[in-house]
C-alpha cells in the first residue's frame, strides 16, 4: 500500500493531479502573499499560506521530489513561526516570502518537466529563510512544534504531560488520488513521539479481485507524546476529508486488544462484498458538505459539451426554419413547441457557456509581483490597483489574455510611469499608480490599464514613424492617429533598449493577440497625465453576435461589435479617387469603401453602393471603413467553427459558422479585409496570411503571401 | 505507396490479409482511379458548397458535415481536366488525410478492389509534372487500367502550393 511504485498509469495520473493542484496552490499562495505585502496577515491567511506550502510539500514527498520537499520545509518552518507569533511579520520577511514562492514555483515547474534544477538555485532564498529562523532563536525544527492555530478549537495550546492518543485512521481511495501517502503521515506522527501502529488488513481481497486504485487498509496508531490533541490532529489536517479518522485520548493502561476490537467492529458490516464498500463509503462521503460545492472536471469534457450544445443550437435553428416554411399558418402547436425548444436551447447554451466562465482573478493575480519586480529593476515606485477581479470570462479567453496583459502592464511601468525624480519635478507624487480593472459591458468584457504617467510623447512617436517610413513626412495626423502608431510594428518610444522593453516588439503583437481573440484595443493619452489602454473582448470564443449580409448569392457574417451603422448613400456621396480607391462622404467624413464582391470575386453582386448598402465598421486600429454589400439579412448569434481544422487560413476570413439551413457561412475578419485592399500599398501588411501557429508575443516578420 | 501500406500493417485491422490491400475505385470522366480504403470516411451525394474566396479553382468551397466544416476538392479540376459540372448524381468521397477531413468530388464510385500487393506496378518514369507526384501505382482490373492515388502526396501542403502556383 505504501508503495506507490513509479510506472503505471495510476502513478502518472496521481502525478498529473499533483501538479494541477500545485498550480492552483501556487496561484493562491502568490495572491495571499501579495496581500501580505501591504497588510499584516491575519492568522487565517497565514494558515492558508501555510497549508498551501504544506500541501505541496506533502505531495512532493510522495513523489520524491527531494529539492522541492527541502525547500518547502524551510519555507513552511518560517510560516509556522509567523503564525505562532514567534516572529513578527515585517517588510523584509514579506519580501523573502514572495521570493520564496517564486523559487517554489520554479521548482515545481522543474519537477513537472522532469528537469533537474541547477545546484545553487534558490540557495540564497533558502539561506534568508534560514536566517529568519535563526534570528527567531532556533534552527529548522523538524517537528511542527506547538502553535496556537488561531482557529477556535485548536487554540488549546496548553502543554500537557505525556499522554497517549489512539488514532483510528482509515484512508479512502480519494486520499491516494489526492497524492497523499499514509507512510508520510506515519513518519510525521513519529516525530511527535513514540508510535505503535497496527495495520488492519481484513478488507484486503484476494489478489485477482484487488483494485489497485482502491484503499483497503486501515490503521490504528497509538502515539505517546507530550503534544496536545490538536497537534496530533494537525498531522492529518490535509487528509481529513479523505479518511475516517478518530482520535481518542487514552490512559497509559489501555491495551491494544481493545483497539483492534473496535476496529474489527467498525468493519463488521462490510465483510460481505469488500469491493462494494468503498463505493458506498464514497457516497456517504459525498453527502457531507465538502468545503465549497465545486467539482473538478477535465476541460476536454466541457469542450465536448460546449461543442454538442453548439450543434444543438444549429439543429434547432434548422428545425425552426423548416417548420415555419412548411406549416404555413397551420400547426399552431408545432410552432409553439418549436418556440419553447428555441428558448430552452438558448438557456441550455448559456448554462453550458457559464461552466467555462472563470474570474479574471487568475490573470490579474500574476500582475502585482511583476510590477514590483520591474519597478525595482527600473528604480521606480509603482503601485498597482486592481479592481473587478471577479469579472468572469470564458476560460479560453483567460488563457489568451495573460500574455497581452503582461505586456501592457510591463509597458506601463517602463514607458508610462516616470522615475521618481521626474515625477516630483512635475508635481506628482513619487509613487506612480497603475490601475487594472475589469467590467462587463454588454456582451463584452472591458479591461482597462490606466497609468498616471507621462502620457504618449506624440512628437517623438511621430518622428520615429516618419523615420521608419510608416507614415509620410508631410502627413498631418490627428492626436488619435499618432497614439495609434504605438500599435505599429517596430516602433518603440523608449530611449534606450532595456531588458524590460524597448525593442518595438510589443504593442503590435498585443493588438494582434487581442484581435485574434475577436477583441479590440484602444488607447487614450493625455500628455503629462497618463495613458489608458482599453481592451474590449468577447466573453467567449465559442459564439459570436453577428450580422448576416448577402453579397451576390454568398452570405457572410460581420462581427456585430465592429458595426457602427449601415446606410444607403446617395449617388453623389460616393467619389472615386485617383489611384483606384473610392470614398463615401458621411456627415462630412470621408470613409474608404471596400467592395466585398471585388476582393472575394463574387459574381452577380450589386456593384453600386447606392443600389445596395454600406455597412460602416470600425477596425482595430480605429479606422472607419465602409463595406459594400447587397443587403442585410439579419442579426444572429453564431457558433464559431474553425476553418483551419481541415483547411488553411483564408485571407479575410476569421472562421465559419453553420446557418439554420445547414449551409456554411464565412465570418469576416475586418482587419484583414482592410489589409487585403491595401495589398498594393508600399508597406506590406504582415497581418495577412499570418500563421495561427505563431506563438503569442513572438514576432515573426512573415512575408505576406499572395492571396 | 510505402506510407499507406505501412499504415495498414501497423493497424493490422485491414480486412485484407498482409499480402493484399483494399482500395475504393472511382471514375473521373473515362478514367478509373483508386484510393486506399482506410482513408475513406464516408461517401455522399453532391450538395452545393459555400465558396471560399481567392482559392485555386479546384477548391470548390466548404460544406457542413454534421457540424464539421469540410473543404471539397474537385479532383477532375485538380488533375487539369477542367471543372466538374457537379449535379446531384456526382459523388463526394469524404477522406481523412494527414489529420484533416476533406471531400473529393468525383463522377461516380465504382468498386471496392482487393489487390495483391505484387500486382501493383510502379508508375513509369515520365516527364515529372506536378500531378505525377501523387500517382502511387497502376493496377490492371478486368483488362482496364486503374491508377492508384497517394492522398498524402495529393494533399501535402507543398504539392497544393505547387498546384496553386501552376494555376496562377
Amino acid at each position: 500500500m505504501a508503495d506507490l511504485a513509479p510506472g503505471g498509469d495510476e502513478y502518472a495520473q496521481f502525478r498529473t493531479t499533483f501538479f494541477e493542484e500545485c498550480t492552483e496552490l501556487l496561484a493562491d499562495l502568490e495572491q495571499r502573499l501579495d496581500q501580505m505585502q501591504s497588510n499584516v496577515a491575519q492568522a487565517e491567511e497565514l494558515n492558508a499560506v501555510f497549508r498551501a506550502v504544506h500541501s505541496i510539500k506533502a505531495g512532493a514527498g510522495a513523489f520524491k521530489f527531494i529539492r522541492l520537499v527541502e525547500f518547502c520545509h524551510s519555507f513552511e518552518a518560517v510560516l509556522d513561526k509567523l503564525r505562532s507569533g514567534r516572529i513578527a511579520q515585517d517588510d523584509r520577511i514579506s519580501a523573502v516570502l514572495v521570493r520564496a514562492s517564486d523559487v517554489l514555483a520554479a521548482l515545481v515547474e522543474a519537477a513537472q518537466a522532469n528537469r533537474t534544477v541547477a545546484e545553487g538555485f534558490g540557495a540564497d532564498v533558502a539561506e534568508e529563510l534560514q536566517m529568519i529562523l535563526n534570528e527567531a532563536g532556533d534552527a529548522i525544527a523538524a517537528s511542527p512544534a506547538l502553535f496556537a492555530g488561531g482557529q477556535g478549537p485548536n487554540a488549546d495550546a496548553l502543554k500537557l504531560a505525556r499522554r497517549t492518543f489512539q488514532i483510528k485512521f482509515k484512508p479512502h481511495a480519494e486520499l491516494f488520488r489526492h497524492a497523499n501517502e499514509p507512510l508520510l503521515l506515519v513518519r510525521e506522527l513519529k516525530q511527535l513521539g513514540e508510535v505503535v501502529a497496527e495495520c488492519d488488513i481484513s478488507r484486503l481481497p484476494a489478489l485477482p479481485s484487488l483494485d489497485p486504485d482502491d484503499a483497503y487498509l486501515s490503521w490504528t496508531f497509538r502515539v505517546v507524546t507530550d503534544c496536545t490533541r490538536s497537534v496530533v490532529a494537525d498531522v492529518f489536517e490535509f487528509v481529513n476529508e479523505d479518511c475516517d479518522l478518530e482520535i481518542e485520548a487514552l490512559s497509559e493502561s489501555t491495551g491494544g486488544s481493545q483497539a483492534t476490537a473496535a476496529t474489527a467492529h467498525d468493519r463488521a458490516a462490510s465483510t460481505a462484498g469488500a469491493s462494494m464498500e468503498p463505493a458506498q463509503a464514497e457516497l456517504a462521503e459525498s453527502k457531507r458538505p465538502v468545503g465549497g460545492s465545486s467539482i473538478r472536471v477535465d476541460l476536454a469534457r466541457i469542450d465536448r459539451l460546449v461543442n454538442m450544445v453548439g450543434e444543438l443550437v444549429i439543429t434547432q435553428a434548422m428545425l425552426a426554419e423548416r417548420i415555419s416554411d412548411q406549416s404555413g399558418g397551420q400547426g399552431h402547436q408545432l410552432i409553439q413547441g418549436q418556440e419553447d425548444l428555441a428558448l430552452h436551447t438558448r438557456e441550455l447554451q448559456e448554462c453550458v457557456m457559464a461552466i467555462r466562465m472563470q474570474p479574471v482573478k487568475s490573470v490579474f493575480a500574476r500582475m502585482p509581483r511583476m510590477v514590483r519586480e520591474i519597478a525595482a529593476k527600473l528604480n521606480k515606485k509603482v503601485r498597482l490597483i486592481t479592481s473587478g477581479e471577479q469579472t468572469e470570462v470564458d476560460k479560453t479567453v483567460i488563457e489568451e489574455l495573460a500574455d497581452p496583459l503582461t505586456h501592457m502592464i510591463r509597458n506601463s511601468v517602463d514607458h508610462g510611469i516616470e522615475d521618481p525624480a521626474t515625477r516630483r519635478a512635475n508635481g506628482k507624487s513619487e509613487e506612480g499608480t497603475i490601475e487594472l480593472s475589469a467590467v462587463h459591458r454588454g456582451g463584452n468584457i472591458l479591461i482597462q490599464v490606466t497609468d498616471d504617467g507621462a502620457g504618449i510623447d506624440r512628437g517623438r512617436l511621430l518622428k520615429k514613424a516618419i523615420d521608419r517610413g510608416l507614415i509620410a513626412s508631410a502627413a498631418n495626423p490627428t492626436d488619435e492617429e499618432i497614439d495609434n502608431l504605438i500599435f505599429a510594428a517596430g516602433l518603440s518610444t523608449a530611449e534606450q533598449v532595456t531588458d524590460v522593453s524597448g525593442r518595438g516588439v510589443g504593442m503590435d503583437v498585443v493588438r494582434r493577440n487581442i484581435s485574434d481573440l475577436g477583441g479590440r484595443i484602444q488607447v487614450q493619452s493625455i500628455a503629462g497625465k497618463g495613458t489608458r489602454f482599453t481592451l474590449i473582448l468577447p466573453l467567449t470564443l465559442a459564439v459570436l453576435d453577428g450580422m448576416l449580409v448577402a453579397v451576390g448569392k454568398e452570405k457572410y457574417i460581420l462581427p456585430l461589435t465592429s458595426i457602427l451603422e449601415s446606410i444607403r448613400p446617395e449617388r453623389n456621396q460616393v467619389r472615386a479617387l485617383a489611384g483606384g480607391g473610392e470614398v463615401v462622404s458621411i456627415r462630412g467624413e470621408f470613409i474608404r469603401l471596400i467592395y466585398l464582391y471585388r476582393i472575394f470575386d463574387v459574381p452577380g453582386a450589386i456593384t453600386e453602393p447606392w443600389a445596395g448598402l454600406i455597412v460602416l465598421v470600425e477596425t482595430d486600429s480605429g479606422a472607419k471603413v465602409g463595406i459594400v454589400v447587397d443587403e442585410l439579412i439579419g442579426q444572429q448569434q453564431v457558433v464559431i467553427k474553425s476553418l483551419q481544422t481541415n483547411f488553411d487560413r483564408v485571407a479575410g476570413i476569421s472562421g465559419a459558422t453553420i446557418l439554420g439551413n445547414g449551409k456554411v457561412a464565412l465570418i469576416l475578419d475586418l482587419d484583414q479585409l482592410f489589409g487585403l485592399t491595401e495589398r498594393s500599398a508600399p508597406q506590406a501588411n504582415g497581418r495577412i496570411g499570418r500563421e495561427s501557429s505563431t506563438p503569442p508575443l513572438v514576432e515573426t516578420e512573415a512575408a505576406a503571401p499572395d492571396c | 505507396m510505402s506510407a499507406s501500406s505501412a499504415k495498414l500493417d501497423h493497424d493490422g485491422k485491414a480486412a485484407a490479409s498482409d499480402a493484399t490491400q483494399q482500395f475504393i475505385s472511382f471514375r473521373l470522366g473515362d478514367e478509373e482511379y483508386a484510393i486506399d480504403i482506410m482513408a475513406v470516411r464516408e461517401i455522399k451525394g453532391w450538395t452545393s458548397t459555400t465558396t471560399l474566396p481567392n482559392q485555386p479553382e479546384f477548391i470548390l468551397g466548404v460544406l457542413n458535415l454534421r457540424g464539421t466544416i469540410v473543404p471539397i476538392f474537385d479532383l477532375r479540376c485538380r488533375f487539369g481536366m477542367g471543372l466538374t459540372n457537379a449535379t446531384t448524381t456526382h459523388v463526394v468521397i469524404i477522406v481523412s488525410v494527414l489529420d484533416r477531413i476533406m471531400g473529393l468530388l468525383v463522377d461516380a464510385v465504382s468498386d471496392i478492389l482487393t489487390i495483391n500487393r505484387n500486382e501493383i506496378q510502379a508508375v513509369p518514369e515520365m516527364d515529372r509534372t506536378v500531378s505525377a507526384e501523387f500517382l502511387s501505382g497502376i493496377i490492371t482490373v478486368k483488362d482496364s487500367m486503374v491508377v492508384l492515388l497517394s492522398l498524402e502526396n495529393l494533399f501535402n501542403r507543398e504539392t497544393v502550393a505547387g498546384a496553386e502556383a501552376a494555376a496562377a
